[in-house]
């Protein structure tokens, strides 16, 4: 009887359900549409002149069409500085903290030390921490060792390594055999050999994914370099687009805003469109296993 | 018996593993120390007192009459009761999730791209796309309003200027950016659930909705556990959308949420006061998440 019904569960779909299927495909792109409408509402009006939109009526197709917003917003303003001061972020955060992170991640999974599982679930636990407790200790820690005036306090807590990445890896790990271990110390292998030319290789996928992560993280966070960067010459990206809303909102500039706002989500898309798979897959494993 | 020692001495093999051991995880074990721990009890020790920044912390000590004056602070009751109302759009969230990933499940041709749609809102930046909705929600000539006037020839809702509008709104928003987080979960998690199990409850007969209730939705528990988890800690911490779209927290502080008051009083040099509140409100998410992990059992349930 079970074997039957495993014959009869093949692919092949009745009428009945294709036309279903034609009918929930067409909801699921009304949905979808309806999802990326703002966001395609954006771009279009990041070429439309500012009188166009305060005409109040609507419209997807920018009439005149106005490139020299994208220039404007590119080189008359502080939006280049901005790009620079994030990536003064991301390059020495992602590369140090990717190493210490991946480390770390396979210290826990394959080395056997005393208070392993504490040192782990105290790091754990600190997931669960609201940003709002740490925020005024850490300003003022800042503040006295004089780092508020650059971006230090923006690199310096990554070095550290970041734990929902050592968590990710650690997982990733988890299903290489212990032997592996325990040859490389036969063959005389020492702890850090081990870790870059045996585990660091055999992790390199989920690794990428999530520095590419961990990229999108800085580059989208707005919190922290508000709070503890107060030099306007060392605000990072999304600051900057913030006081761009606030500059312009006043008297309405829409399209220049847009246009920042367009330019502050590109590289987060490009990366999203390239690595599509592995990001959606890290994710669903933290959602599913976590 | 007496003198011989608990542990066994480790071989020096061992304890070689056991430095190295200790050593790979310095870093991140240092950085705990430096940034979360020592924060941690500063914060708390900073709840104590009535330090504003520049006189001394411990020359200030209150005791718990921050705490007291929170419990009685009518302004922090309103922002709490905002934040929780915010939070009406985690279940929202999740049905439509469901539904979503449902359909997706049919295994239609095409139906990647429109994963990717969905998608696209939870990796964008949150300020640029606040920034957008909050010309959305424009009254006059947002988008929302235009079409709303297209439609019914009727002006809409004054969005973001309303104390009652402005929460829908933001329900609204932030229901649109975390929605692509919960279909790609539970897609995944109905992926987990073999076929055969629909299988034979048709054989008995089940329809429709019944296998979803006893087969579908149970089995999906887990996401659903942990969307209900991370929904919940970060709601509570909800700020930047607030911040960027109703910089002073909307009329008469309608939208404003915990952390949006928190950071008020931390921009006006009330250190004491904000850090009594932030020690609050992780206390609270400590309870409601160690709550929430002591009921799992009664209808998380797990394939196996």
């Amino acid at each position: 009887m079970a074997k039957d019904k495993d014959l009869a569960t093949s692919p092949v779909k009745t009428k009945k359900e294709k036309r279903i299927d034609i009918i929930v495909f067409v909801l699921l792109s009304i949905g979808a549409v309806a999802m990326v409408f703002p966001l395609v509402y954006m771009v279009c009006a990041s070429f439309m002149t500012k009188g166009q939109i305060l005409s109040g009526e609507f419209s997807l197709i920018p009439n005149p069409v106005k490139m020299g917003t994208y220039a404007d917003v590119i080189f008359k303003s502080n939006f280049l500085r901005g790009v620079r001061n994030t990536m003064i972020v991301e390059v020495p955060v992602l590369v140090i903290g990717g190493f210490t992170s991946s480390l770390a991640a396979f210290s826990f999974s394959k080395l056997r030390f005393k208070g392993k599982d504490k040192i782990f679930l105290g790091l754990l636990s600190t997931m669960m921490i609201p940003f709002a407790v740490i925020m005024i200790p850490q300003y003022v820690m800042f503040t006295r060792w004089g780092m508020t005036d650059g971006l230090l306090p923006l690199i310096l807590p990554g070095l550290f390594g970041n734990v929902g990445m050592i968590f990710f890896l650690r997982q990733n790990l988890s299903s290489i055999p212990y032997e592996f271990v325990e040859a490389a110390k036969i063959d005389g292998c020492g702890y850090f050999k081990m870790y870059y030319s045996i585990f660091f290789p055999l992790m390199k996928g989920a690794v990428m994914t999530q520095i590419i992560l961990w990229f999108m993280g800085i580059w989208n966070d707005y919190l922290a370099p508000t709070i503890f960067v107060s030099n306007d010459k060392w605000h990072t990206m999304q600051v900057v687009i913030r006081q761009f809303n606030s500059q312009y909102a006043v008297n309405s500039n829409y399209p220049l805003i847009m246009t920042a706002s367009v330019l502050a989500l590109i590289p987060t898309l490009l990366l999203f469109f390239f690595f599509q798979r592995y990001i959606i897959e890290s994710m669903a494993i933290s959602g599913v296993k976590g | 018996m007496k003198n011989k020692p608990t542990k066994k001495k480790m071989s020096k093999a061992a304890f070689r593993e056991h430095c190295y051991g200790l050593a790979f995880v310095a870093p991140p074990f240092i950085g705990f120390l430096v940034f979360m721990a020592f924060p941690i009890l500063f914060a708390f020790t900073a709840s104590l007192t009535s330090w504003n920044g520049m006189n001394n912390m411990l020359d200030h000590f209150v005791g718990l009459k921050n705490y007291v004056k929170l419990l009685g602070d009518e302004k922090f009751w309103r922002v709490l009761q905002h934040t929780i109302i915010y939070m009406i759009g985690i279940p929202i969230g999740m049905i439509l999730g469901i539904i979503i990933a449902m359909g997706m499940n049919r295994k239609i041709k095409g139906v990647k791209i429109l994963r990717t749609m969905y998608y696209i809102p939870v990796i964008s930046s949150l300020v640029a796309v606040a920034i957008l909705w909050s010309w959305v929600f424009n009254y006059d000539f947002g988008l929302l309003n235009i079409i709303i006037k297209a439609l019914t020839g009727q002006h809409g809702p004054n969005w973001l200027g309303n104390e009652f509008w402005v929460k829908i709104s933001m329900i609204l928003f932030m229901t649109w950016k975390g929605l692509g987080t919960a279909i790609i979960l539970y897609l995944s998690g109905l992926q987990g659930i073999p076929r055969d199990y629909y299988e034979a409850a048709r054989i008995d007969g089940a329809s429709g909705w019944n296998l979803f209730k006893s087969i579908t939705w149970p089995l999906v528990s887990p996401v659903t556990f942990y969307l209900l988890i991370t929904g919940l800690i970060g709601g509570f911490q909800v700020f930047v959308e607030v911040l960027v779209m109703l910089p002073t927290g909307g009329i008469n502080y309608s939208a404003a949420t915990v952390v949006f008051y928190l950071y008020d009083n931390f921009a006006a040099n009330r250190y004491g006061y904000a850090s009594a509140m932030a020690f609050l409100l992780a206390i609270i998410i400590f309870i409601i998440t160690a709550i929430n992990f002591k009921g799992q059992d009664k209808w998380v349930k797990t394939i196996d």
